[in-house]
């Protein structure tokens, strides 16, 4: 590999790690033709992780970092002074195809500032997934960050070819965008997410290939004042009106050249922890976001507990609960029990009854669990009305290990 | 952890009877396994009585050696399907586990895997996942090099698995690289495919891959580059990544450089106070990208030229046609046959009849603008002839952008939709046409609208009084729409 490549590519990269996506997962398992190149498992996989502990899936680059737009959280913003570096598409190509052969990838993500016009750029990045497919047989996982300004027919063919399209809505209300993104529209950006979210129900059901992993999107968090209320309530109205597959949180993070009107700091990771398990509480374990947001703290998620604990916490009245009797809705509103361990437990008690040793082999949060449950041989004496069993439970501060 | 089975009765010489010795090859010998289960269980031997030998040659125990196998067992299909998710698994106990399992499947516990909290299905869903994440991580981790020489492209990986999985992990590569040829090697075997097959051989060596490749020092680059020091969670990393795997991961040499040039490196960004834009001001380009949108119906036009049929096989995208400021627009379904081959709306049998009722009905098809909702053929090809192929509600959404920004140039008083499809594409739902025959408001658009049917439907009526019928009833449809236009 070329040094000039070589140097591109560390830019570039450099430009697109922002993005917390980086998820392979979603697409019809799909095998490499005879003589072909690439699959999907349907899971993904993470070929390897980078010592913050996020995972490398995809070969996750710009097109190039240089853009029109002036986002004043983004490093690639026009006023930034970063160095600027533009991949032409046969070498994203070239990238793509030679790292996916030696197993260091499980295929492409591409994002690209604006150059031209929105056309323009969002043209250039449909043409590399185009030659992937048509010109390589490539059959690995495409995702496509799509532009929202650019005309709806761009975003129609590029779902012909993507596993994933995503459209990052960056901040949360329409009056952080137009401070922070002033050249980004919270309803163009609707707009473009309603668009894909239709076509891809429309090729689901005419068995037709349109970005068969469905859409994601991406929110900045500690960039603006929004709350944790406010924010998941922004997530669960995009699930239920775009049908939309993730929510990313991405933790506001210095940026090497930040701007003045928005100077860095330490990002908040475990703020943006904590949005992730309340996120899950509303997409698997059937919390409204009204739900979510009882179980703040004045509209922010509390730090030391997670937010299903917080929320069983602000409700004992409703538990103990018994595992060898209670529906499956209220199993996993347990503190400490996943879906996965409610599934069993549902299972097993058909045929046994449960103990709290058997509990134990079932989770692994079983500490967490424990007073608010009942088992055949085991009731919390006074555990869940205790007054300090939020101090019991809480998380040591210092966790997430960050420095 | 406590132990699950049954303790095995203590066994000295001449001790032996009753109690039966299943001898198994070294590895993953899930075809040993299964003889030796079914041999067992139709012989009666509890898991207390069997003793499960791996990788021992034959003599020891040689009276009481299991060789042949049984009838078939009839197992719950998950059981069938865990079985050969432990057998790779190098703890010496997984058969005597496993053969515990299916002895009391076999004696009345049909159900026994259901019950997770079992202690001995617990430890068998323990081994499995145990597999799972083995499997997992050496098709995650393992890292191919290009190999000098040979007419085709060859790689090769050295690798190695915790548990006894090559076999296993084997179609997954087979699955993904099926345009070179490839061998992985372990300290146990090795995996090799040629295009057309995979070959199990004997154990590798390190030595034996070659010590670089051309593309590392690039992949390593992009790891340090999407690393972000502000997030160092190292934790997190070797969750996943054990440091057990790295010595096999290219990449991982930039560890220990960016974790400890982490907290520096984020200070600096924290601290560096803003800096003046020094040389980009863009001024007109940003200006300029507001210009994308096509100013006219060429421009327009001259995208849709050189857009891909969203169904393959098309010959050409086929055009509207008429002209600008035109009084009545008629919107079609999609191209036929000759309109395909000719590149011009409505000149086939549909298109004819079409001219001859406009002309009827006092209408001159050179006034009025002509088009299609879907601007590409679709058919299915059956022997020589073309069939033309209705398009999906999909397929019509995925059109309606070009349509809705050609009528915008074209700027007609009235848009007349002929046919299902193209009411479909004018009101964005699919609307019934014999009800709502006549003037009809599609919604937001700045014309008036009028549905009728396709020429095409006049076509094929096989009664000819109905035709004729329809014929008229078509003709006086577009002499309401000339008497509204006017």
């Amino acid at each position: 590999m070329d040094e000039a490549l070589a140097k591109k590519l560390r830019v570039l990269a450099d430009a697109a790690k922002y993005d917390a996506s980086c998820a392979s997962s979603g697409a019809p398992k799909r095998k490499a033709g005879k003589d072909g190149l690439g699959s999907t498992t349907g899971a993904g996989i993470c070929h390897a992780y980078t010592p913050d502990g996020r995972c490398v899936s995809l070969l996750k680059i710009l097109l190039t970092n240089y853009c029109l737009f002036d986002c004043v959280y983004c490093v690639n913003r026009r006023s930034s002074n970063v160095q600027r570096a533009r991949f032409s598409v046969d070498e994203v190509v070239t990238l793509t195809i030679e790292f996916y052969k030696r197993n260091y990838i499980e295929g492409l993500f591409l994002s690209s500032g604006i150059i031209r016009s929105p056309d323009y750029t969002m043209e250039q990045m449909t043409l590399v997934a185009k030659k992937l497919r048509r010109e390589h047989g490539f059959r690995g996982y495409i995702h496509l960050k799509s532009i929202p300004e650019a005309s709806p027919w761009l975003i129609e063919e590029a779902g012909l070819y993507a596993d994933r399209l995503s459209i990052n809505i960056e901040l949360p209300t329409d009056e952080s965008l137009n401070q922070l993104a002033p050249e980004k529209s919270g309803a163009t950006i609707q707009h473009a997410m309603g668009q894909i979210g239709e076509r891809i129900v429309e090729a689901k059901a005419e068995k037709r290939r349109f970005s068969p992993a469905g859409q994601s999107t991406q929110v900045i968090v500690g960039a603006d004042a929004t709350d944790d209320s406010a924010m998941i309530a922004k997530s669960s109205f995009l699930y239920s009106t775009f049908g939309l597959k993730r929510v990313y949180y991405s933790a506001f993070s210095p940026i090497p050249d930040a701007s003045s009107a928005l100077p860095p700091q330490a990002p908040p990771l475990k703020r943006e922890h904590r949005l992730y398990q309340a996120d899950w509480m509303i997409r698997y374990y059937k919390f409204s976001a009204q739900e979510v947001a009882d179980a703040t703290d004045g509209g922010m998620l509390a730090l030391d507990v997670d937010p299903k604990l917080a929320w069983a916490l602000k409700n004992r009245h409703l538990f103990p609960v018994d595992v060898n009797r209670a529906d499956r809705e209220m199993l996993l509103r347990v503190p400490g029990l996943g879906t996965r361990a409610v599934d069993t437990i549902l299972k097993a008690r058909r045929h046994t009854s449960l103990r709290l040793d058997d509990v134990a082999r079932l989770t692994s949060g079983l500490k967490r669990a424990r007073a608010f449950l009942i088992a055949e041989d085991f009731k919390p004496s006074a555990g869940s009305q205790r007054l300090d069993l939020r101090a019991q439970l809480a998380e040591p501060a210092q966790q997430l290990s960050l420095f | 952890m406590p132990s699950v089975l049954p303790s095995n009765p203590s066994l000295s010489a001449g001790e032996e009877r009753g109690v039966s010795v299943a001898s198994l090859a070294p590895g993953a010998d899930l075809t040993g396994f299964r003889a030796a289960a079914r041999r067992l269980i139709a012989a009666g031997f509890p898991p207390e009585h069997v003793l499960w030998q791996i990788g021992e040659a034959p003599g020891l125990f040689d009276s009481a050696v299991v060789q042949t196998g049984g009838p078939p067992l009839s197992l719950p299909r998950a059981v069938a399907a865990l079985i050969p998710m432990v057998v790779p698994h190098r703890d010496p106990e997984r058969y005597a586990l496993l053969y515990a399992l299916i002895w009391r499947v076999t004696r009345g516990e049909r159900a026994l895997l259901e019950v997770a909290s079992d202690p001995l299905v617990h430890r068998l869903h323990l081994m499995r996942k145990a597999i799972g994440r083995d499997l997992h991580k050496m098709h995650a981790f393992l890292r191919f090099r290009r190999v000098a020489g040979g007419v085709r492209e060859t790689f090769a990986a050295w690798f190695e698995p915790d548990h006894h999985i090559l076999e296993a992990a084997a179609p997954f590569f087979v699955d993904r690289f099926r345009a070179f040829d490839w061998s992985i090697l372990t300290p146990e075997g090795s995996a090799h495919w040629d295009g057309e097959t995979v070959r199990f051989g004997p154990p590798g060596r390190r030595e034996d891959v070659p010590d670089g490749d051309g593309f590392e020092a690039g992949w390593q680059g992009y790891y340090e580059s999407t690393f972000n020091p502000a997030r160092l969670n190292l934790d997190a990393m070797r969750a996943e990544m054990p440091k057990k795997y790295w010595k096999n991961m290219p990449e991982t040499a930039a560890i220990p450089a960016l974790v400890r040039q982490a907290a520096a490196r984020t200070t600096e960004m924290i601290e560096r106070p803003p800096q003046m834009p020094i040389k980009r001001d863009p001024a007109k380009a940003v200006a300029a990208m507001a210009d994308q949108n096509p100013t006219s119906l060429d421009e327009l036009n001259a995208i849709i030229k050189r857009s891909e049929p969203l169904v393959p096989g098309a010959t050409q995208a086929v055009l509207g046609e008429g002209p600008l400021g035109a009084t009545i627009a008629f919107v079609g379904e999609q191209p036929g046959d000759q309109e395909d081959l000719q590149g011009r709306p409505f000149v086939g049998p549909a298109g004819q009849l079409f001219s001859r009722a406009m002309q009827e009905a006092g209408l001159t098809r050179g006034d009025a603008y002509v088009t299609n909702a879907v601007k590409h053929f679709k058919f299915t090809q059956r022997g020589k002839r073309r069939i033309h192929e209705k398009p999906t509600a999909g397929e019509v959404s995925h059109y309606r952008w070009w349509l809705d920004r050609e009528l915008e140039f074209v700027g007609p008083k009235i848009v007349v939709a002929l046919g299902a499809t193209a009411v479909l594409a004018l009101a964005g739902k699919a609307v019934p046409i014999t009800r709502n025959r006549g003037p009809f408001a599609f919604g937001g658009k700045p014309f008036q609208g009028f549905i009728t049917v396709h020429p095409s439907y006049l076509l094929r009526l096989p009664d000819e009084a109905a035709k004729a019928a329809a014929y008229a009833a078509f003709v006086n449809d577009l002499k309401r729409v000339g008497d509204l236009a006017t």
